[in-house]
Order: C-alpha cells, then sequence, then structure tokens
C-alpha cells in the first residue's frame, strides 16, 4: 500500500465517523462537529493528493484547503449561532424534538 | 508507511470515533481537539507546513472554543440521562460503513492513483501568498466578504432581543 | 570522529574573540554533534536544543518571581521576601533565594481534587497548558544563529500555539464543577479571544515590511545602523504604535495586571485556578510566566531587533545577552505597570479590544503600508505620525464621548 493509499483510507474512514455521527446523534451540536469532521476528512484528502500527485508546485491542493478551512470556520459559526437561537425558543437543543414549524 | 505516520493516524481515528460516541458533550468537544490536532500533524507529515499551522489556529484556536460556548449556552454541559442516539441509528452506522467499504474499495483498487512517491515539494509562505495575489484573487476577497457576512449574520441570530415586558414595566 | 571534531575547530578558529564568544553556544553543540554517530545526530541536536531552553528560561522564571514580589513590594512602599539567601546559611542575598522554599512548598502541599470534579480532565489541564507554552519557545531567535527551528512559517506557529492555551484554560474551569471557576475561564477564555486579534494586527504590519514569516528574517531586516543608531522598528512611527499595541495585547494574553479580572484575588478567589493545589498549580503558574516570557520574546524580535544592540559601539556584547536583556527590561515594565494601575472591569476591557485597539491597527496596517511605498526621506515620517495620531485622537475621542461619567458622590456608613 503506498502512503497516497493509505492517507486515501485514513481520509476515508474519518469522513464515515464524522457522517455516523452527524445522522446517528440527537444533540444538535454534536450532528455540525460530525460535519466539520466530514469537511476535515475532505481537507486531508487534497493534501494527500497534492503532496503525491501531479504538479505540486502549482499549489492548488494547498489554495483549496486554505479556503475551505476559512468557509468551515464560517459555517460553524453560523449554525452555532442557529443553534442557541434554537435553543432559546424551544428550550431543548434535541434534533428530535425540533419539529415544529410554527414557532 | 512509516511509523509516525501510523501513530498519528491511529490516534486521530481513535479521537475522531470517541468524539462521535461519548455521552458527555464536553469530553466530545476535546476529543474532537485532539482529532483536530492529529489532522495538522498529518498535514505536517505532508509536507503542508502553512496548513498544518492554520489548521491549529483556526480549528483548535477558534472553532473548538466556539463548539465549547454553544455547548455551555444550551446547557448542556452536564452528562445527559437519556439516550444520545437517535432513533434509527443503526441504519445511520450501516449507512456509514457502506460509504466507507466503496471509498476504501476505490482507493485500493483504482488504477488512476500515482505509483510512485514524488520528491517532497517545497511550499513556501511566499508562494502561497503570491498565488493568493494573482491567480487566486478572486476567491480570496470573496471569502472576506462571506467571513463578514458570516459574523454579520452570526450576531443577529444570536443576539438576545429585549423582551417587551421589560420596555413596558419601567413607567414610573 | 576526531576529524569531524577538527573539521568543527576548524570552521570556528578564524572568528575574532568578541564572535567566538558570540557563538560559544552554537560551538558547543557543533563539538557536541561531532562526537556523536551520524544516524543519532538529528536526536542529540534536538536534545541539545531543548535542554538549553529547558534549564534558561524556567531558570529565569524562578528569578523573576521573586524580582517582582520585592518590586512589587517596594511599589507598595514595603520590603519583599528578603530573609532568604542560600538555604541552611546565614547568608541573606537580599532575599533572591526566595525560590528555592517556594518550590519546595509548592511541591509538597496536598495535591486536593474534588470529589465532584472530572478527574481526566482536571489532570490534563496543567499539562496541556504547559506544552504549547514550550512550543513556543522554538521559534525565537535567541541569538545570532541560535534559532530552535526555523520554520517558513515561524510566526504563524507562534500564534498558533498560543491559541491552544485557551483549551486549557476551559478545560481547568470547567473540571473543576465550581462556578467560580468556570465564570473565570469563560471571563479567560473571552479576553484571549478579544485581545489576540489586535496582537496578531499588530504583528501583520512587521510581517508586511519585511515580506517574509520566518522571525530569522525579521531580525536581519533590522540589522543595520545609520549614524550609530540601530534600524530597529519600534522607532518608525508605525512600529511605535505596533510596539504598544502589541505590549498592550501581551499584558491581557498573560492575564496580567490591568487585565487580571480572571485571576484577581478580591474578584473571583482565583479564577479557574481555585481549585488546584500543590504541584499542579505550579504547573500553572511557570505555564502562565513562561508564556508572559514567549510572548515578551515575540515582541522583542518583531519590534526591539531581537539581538541585535541598539548602538554600533556595543555591538561587542554577545547577541544571547542583548536578547535576555531587553526581555527582563520589558518584564521589569509589567512588573511596574503590574503595581501601579488599577485593575479593568470586563465590560471596560472589552471596550477597550474591540472598539479602540482592533481600529487602531488596522489603521496602522494602513500606516505600514503607505510608509513603505512613499519615497524614502523625512515626509513619510511627518505623513505617518500625523494619520495615527489623527486616527487615535478620534478612536480616544469617541471612547469617551460614551462614558457618562457623573459627579463624584459620597456615601457613608449611618
Amino acid at each position: 500500500m503506498t502512503p497516497l493509499q493509505g492517507c486515501l483510507l485514513v481520509s476515508a474512514l474519518l469522513f464515515a465517523i464524522g457522517f455516523a455521527g452527524a445522522v446517528t446523534r440527537r444533540h444538535a451540536i454534536i450532528a455540525l462537529v460530525g460535519i466539520e469532521l466530514m469537511l476535515n476528512a475532505a481537507n486531508l484528502n487534497f493534501i494527500a493528493f497534492w503532496r503525491y500527485g501531479a504538479h505540486p508546485e502549482a499549489l492548488t491542493g494547498v489554495m483549496f484547503v486554505i479556503f475551505s478551512i476559512a468557509l468551515a470556520a464560517a459555517e460553524a459559526a453560523v449554525g452555532l449561532a442557529l443553534i442557541i437561537a434554537i435553543y432559546r425558543h424551544y428550550k431543548t437543543s434535541n434534533l428530535d424534538e425540533v419539529k415544529e414549524l410554527k414557532g | 508507511m512509516s511509523l509516525p505516520f501510523l501513530i498519528i493516524a491511529f490516534m486521530t481515528v481513535f479521537a475522531a470515533a470517541a468524539a462521535m460516541s461519548l455521552r458527555n458533550l464536553v469530553h466530545c468537544a476535546l476529543a474532537f481537539v485532539v482529532a483536530f490536532a492529529g489532522l495538522a500533524a498529518m498535514y505536517l507529515q505532508l509536507d503542508a507546513q502553512f496548513v498544518g499551522f492554520a489548521q491549529i489556529l483556526v480549528y483548535v484556536g477558534a472553532i473548538a472554543i466556539l463548539i465549547v460556548f454553544a455547548i455551555l449556552l444550551t446547557r448542556s454541559g452536564d452528562t445527559p440521562n437519556k439516550a444520545v442516539l437517535a432513533p434509527g441509528w443503526v441504519c445511520g452506522i450501516a449507512v456509514s460503513a457502506v460509504v466507507f467499504t466503496l471509498l476504501g474499495w476505490a482507493v485500493l483498487n483504482s488504477s488512476a492513483l500515482p505509483e510512485q512517491t514524488p520528491p517532497a515539494p517545497v511550499a513556501t509562505v511566499k508562494d502561497i501568498g503570491g498565488l493568493l495575489m494573482t491567480k487566486y484573487v478572486l476567491p480570496l476577497e470573496i471569502i472576506g466578504l462571506l467571513l463578514t457576512a458570516a459574523m454579520i449574520g452570526a450576531v443577529i441570530i444570536a443576539l438576545k432581543e429585549p423582551s417587551p415586558t421589560e420596555n413596558s414595566g419601567r413607567k414610573t | 570522529m576526531s576529524g569531524n571534531i577538527q573539521q568543527v575547530i576548524e570552521t570556528f578558529k578564524h572568528l575574532s574573540l568578541v564572535d567566538k564568544i558570540d557563538q560559544l553556544f552554537v560551538m558547543l553543540k557543533q563539538l557536541v554533534l561531532a562526537c556523536v554517530p551520524e544516524a543519532l545526530q538529528p536526536l542529540v541536536s534536538g536534545l541539545l536544543s531543548v535542554v538549553l531552553v529547558l534549564s534558561v528560561f524556567p531558570g529565569v522564571f524562578a528569578i523573576i518571581t521573586v524580582i517582582e514580589r520585592k518590586g512589587l513590594g517596594r511599589i507598595q512602599n514595603r520590603y519583599g521576601p528578603n530573609r532568604v539567601g542560600i538555604p541552611f546559611t546565614n547568608i541573606r542575598l537580599c532575599g533572591f533565594g526566595q525560590f528555592i522554599p517556594d518550590g519546595i512548598k509548592s511541591l509538597t502541599k496536598e495535591d486536593v481534587v474534588p470529589y465532584a470534579a472530572d478527574q481526566v480532565v482536571h489532570f490534563l489541564a496543567p499539562i496541556v497548558m504547559l506544552i504549547p507554552v514550550l512550543l513556543a519557545y522554538a521559534v525565537l531567535p535567541f541569538g545570532r544563529n541560535m534559532t530552535v527551528t526555523d520554520f517558513d512559517a515561524g510566526l504563524l506557529f507562534f500564534f498558533a500555539v498560543g491559541g491552544a492555551v485557551e483549551v486549557s484554560v476551559f478545560m481547568a474551569g470547567w473540571s473543576s464543577r465550581n462556578k467560580y471557576s468556570l465564570l473565570g475561564a469563560m471571563r479567560a477564555i473571552a479576553q484571549m479571544v478579544s485581545y489576540e486579534i489586535p496582537l496578531i494586527l499588530s504583528a501583520v504590519t512587521v510581517v508586511m515590511i519585511v515580506g517574509s514569516l520566518k522571525l530569522t528574517d525579521v531580525v536581519a531586516a533590522q540589522n543595520h545602523y545609520s549614524f550609530g543608531v540601530a534600524h530597529w522598528f519600534v522607532f518608525t512611527p508605525w512600529g511605535f504604535v505596533g510596539f504598544i499595541l502589541f505590549f498592550i495585547a501581551a499584558l491581557a494574553e498573560s492575564n496580567r495586571c490591568p487585565f487580571d479580572l480572571p485571576e484577581a484575588e478580591s474578584e473571583i478567589i482565583a479564577g479557574y485556578f481555585t481549585e488546584y493545589s500543590g504541584f499542579k498549580f505550579a504547573l500553572f503558574f511557570l505555564g502562565e510566566y513562561l508564556g508572559m516570557f514567549a510572548i515578551i520574546g515575540l515582541g522583542v524580535t518583531l519590534f526591539l531587533g531581537g539581538w541585535i544592540s541598539p548602538v554600533s559601539f556595543l555591538a561587542w556584547i554577545p547577541s544571547y545577552v542583548w536578547f535576555l536583556a531587553k526581555m527582563i527590561a520589558i518584564v521589569f515594565v509589567f512588573i511596574w505597570i503590574r503595581g501601579t494601575l488599577p485593575r479593568l472591569r470586563m465590560d471596560q476591557l472589552m471596550n477597550f479590544a474591540w472598539k479602540f485597539m482592533l481600529p487602531l491597527a488596522l489603521v496602522n496596517i494602513v500606516v505600514a503600508g503607505i510608509w513603505h511605498f512613499m519615497s524614502h526621506d523625512w515626509q513619510r515620517w511627518l505623513v505617518c505620525a500625523a494619520i495615527i495620531f489623527g486616527a487615535y485622537l478620534v478612536l480616544g475621542r469617541g471612547l469617551m464621548r460614551n462614558q457618562k461619567l457623573g459627579k463624584r458622590t459620597y456615601r457613608f456608613a449611618e
């Protein structure tokens, strides 16, 4: 197994774990954390292909990951603000109990 | 695949699994910090210095703190007594296992992956800065706009509205 | 192996005596490395650098704790500790041996952990605080050719590990299951996060002018003299304002007075330290002071020229002596400020960071850009100083306008 395949397997494993957490946990914040983990797995994929693939001097993988990290930060901020606002309204952060559209 | 890579990979995967399965939310957040740090170590192993340090600065220094603040502001700091897994969690685990099997099979049996390991590329900060200002200047400006919008949006969404009863009781 | 030693001696033989003393530690390290087989050389090199950092800076920490107590005592019109000199003798040494009984006391005190505390997180918090702080010393240039690791993105590494300290503060505050600890931890994190932005923005001006994140490049850019005075960045308008902003933000990052609300005894018992005793408290104390030294070291590197002497006729003093002297001088100023200024309230602190320091840091960046692109004569000094002074006046007046300070009233007990 080449080092590239090792990195890609780790990235796939992290993605699967993040997906499992985002789908199975009841608490809204842990679902968000799972999504962040999926983003991180994709970043690892980009860096692995940048390192072991063709044309690493074009720095494409590094650029992608820099923008992805910035985007993930913005998305985490907005997502957590939404969860706080939902908690204030519904008095719970359990995803199963937040199921009515009427405010 | 060298020993440091194996150790760091194992630590990262273990921390991520712990983050998704622990009952106490603050323990989840702290395991998540370990997973981020492990990922940063993997980036450093792959000769991406700038990305590794940026990962620690943004994820560990900011996003993890944000997550723990949100956990405390939604009063979820104690270990819950009720179930933590949603109903139908078996399907979720099954689907994620299928996803991992598919990706793993694709990685191990693909013929498109390069065989040799090229020499370590040098990604100096000067190169990254130069590219950000020439080829990627449009995404840079858009990210700036997006971060501003996200900041303003997050503040407005999480702002506590003054309740109407407070203002009406102050007549005297 | 003796051939290697000969080679090392050859490379250093042609240096003058001043340069030999300056490169003393580098020479010693190369000599030791020459006696070690090839395969082990990176490991031994790293170990030697780590041993040097770990022996010098905790030693400086020990002396500074005594100096701080004596200095604060004198400012408050009393003697500080002046009894303990060399233990088991009658030699007083003006009390400079005080750190020995302090260390013994903190090691032998009983380690009390609350019953309801989260044991694992409570145990790990001091360790998680100490590791990033020690890592931060890896990129500081202590002297000519004396950096432990010279990363290409050295400054980014420093700020990244600085951000990791906040996680340990939260761990300490939350795991104690104590309302005072949690409140103190939340306040400390809010303060650290708020003041990180002016800190990084004032360092960004230096990066803009130098064009590199490598700290050795930053020092090399200040390494020329005109009229006998070195080109430290603090002697330029943007550098002066940047240094003051960095200094104030460093005070806030290390939780020092006047920004020590999270850990002040009269406010919140001891904040997030409350449930820690014995050696864990000593580790927190050590981590806090080492963090203070690291951030002062970075300020010295960025603005005060690192290991470069200010005047060219004093350049014969070894470079590491200059670095340590500048660092200790700034620590004296920290101690002086601690004894002089009253504490800021939480909302005053946050207002100061977001409404005064952040806009001023942004204006400073614009001024540094103007400085770089204007022609190199006396006009750019005037223009840059005028812009910064104008921004300072506007922001200062703007902050003062919101304070509706009434007439001072006195209430006496009946």
